[in-house]
C-alpha cells in the first residue's frame, strides 16, 4: 500500500522524539530508549531500575493519541501491513530482539546515533539491514502484501 | 518533579511519534521497501530526531548531573558481541514483517484494536522470555 511522503511532518515530529530524548535525559538521566524502559517494568526486575519515572514515562506515550484525538478531532493514519498471526511473530521478534540486544529504533538508533556509541551504531546498522532484507524478501519474494 | 517530567518527556515522544507518520506501519514498512512503494519518510524522522538530540545530549554532558536526579545513567556495556548482534537481527525481521517498533506499538495501545492489541501482547512477551534468558544465561548489567 503506497504511503505519502512526508519531509516536512516527519522531520518535524522528529525533533519532538529527539528534544523528548534530551528532556528526559536533563531531567532524569536516564535514556527513552522505549524498549528498555518497558522491558524495565516487566519481572524478573533488576534493581536499579526506576519504577516511577518509567511508568510516567510510558503513561505519557499511551495518552498521546487521546491526546492528538481532542486537539484534531481525528485519529493519526495506520494502516496494518500482516494479519494477526504474522504481527504476532513480528510482536515476539520485536520483544525478544529488542530486549536481548538491549535496544530498539529509540535508544540505539535516536540515542545511541546521537551520543555516538560504537554499540548503537553496530546495531542500527544490522537492524536496518536485516529488516530491509525482510521486506525486500516478504514483499518481492514471498509475495507478501 | 522526575515523574512529571518523565511525564511530559514520553507524550511529547508519543506525539511526535504520531506527528512523523511513524504509528503508521505502512509507513514504515514502505521506508523498508526500496524495491517497491518507498517512502523515505523514516530517514527524515531519525535526521530531525538526531539533529535535535545530539547537541541536546552534548548539553547535558556538560552538566555534572541531571536536574532533578543525582547521576546521568550511561549504558554499562561497550563491547559489541553476539548478543547485540543478533538481537537486533531479530528485532529487524520482527520490525519488517510487522512494521512495528516498540515506540510506536505502546502509543498505539490506545487505539484498542484487536491488530495492535495481538502485537503488543506478543512483544511483552517476547521481552518478558529474553529477560528470562539473560537472567539465566547470565549477563553483564543491562541498559
Amino acid at each position: 500500500m503506497e504511503t505519502q511522503f512526508t519531509p516536512f511532518a516527519s522531520l518535524f515530529g522528529g525533533a519532538m522524539i529527539g528534544l523528548a530524548a534530551v528532556l528526559l535525559m536533563l531531567t532524569t538521566g536516564r535514556l527513552a530508549g522505549v524498549s528498555g524502559i518497558v522491558s524495565g517494568l516487566l519481572p524478573p526486575r533488576t534493581t536499579g531500575q526506576a519504577t516511577y519515572t518509567g511508568v510516567a514515562f510510558v503513561i505519557g506515550l499511551l495518552v498521546a493519541i487521546p491526546i492528538y484525538l481532542i486537539a484534531t478531532g481525528g485519529l493519526p493514519d495506520q494502516s496494518m501491513v500482516a494479519g494477526l498471526p504474522v504481527l504476532a511473530v513480528a510482536g515476539l521478534l520485536v520483544g525478544f530482539g529488542t530486549v536481548l540486544g538491549n535496544g530498539c529504533t529509540s535508544g540505539h538508533g535516536v540515542c545511541g546515533l546521537s551520543r555516538l556509541s560504537q554499540r548503537s551504531i553496530a546495531a542500527t546498522i544490522t537492524f536496518m539491514a536485516v529488516a530491509f532484507l525482510t521486506v525486500f524478501v516478504w514483499r518481492h519474494v514471498l509475495g507478501g502484501q | 518533579m522526575q515523574i512529571l517530567s518523565a511525564l511530559i518527556a514520553g507524550l511529547v515522544f508519543g506525539l511526535g511519534l504520531i506527528i512523523s507518520g511513524m504509528v503508521n506501519p505502512a509507513k514504515v514498512q514502505n521506508f523498508l521497501d526500496i524495491a517497491g512503494s518507498w517512502d523515505p519518510s523514516l530517514a527524515f524522522v531519525m535526521g530531525g530526531a538526531i539533529a535535535v538530540a545530539a547537541p541536546g545530549f552534548w548539553l547535558c554532558g556538560q552538566r555534572l548531573k541531571p536536574i532533578f536526579a543525582d547521576i546521568f545513567q550511561k549504558p554499562a556495556q561497550s563491547n559489541i558481541d553476539g548478543r547485540l548482534i543478533g538481537g537486533a537481527s531479530l528485532f529487524g525481521v520482527g520490525w519488517g514483517l510487522g512494521g512495528f517498533c516498540p515506540g510506536p506499538a505502546i502509543v498505539s495501545v490506545s487505539v484498542v484494536s484487536p491488530a495492535t492489541m495481538v502485537f503488543i501482547l506478543c512483544m511483552i512477551i517476547g521481552m518478558w522470555l529474553a529477560k528470562l534468558v539473560k537472567t539465566i544465561r547470565g549477563s553483564p548489567a543491562t541498559a
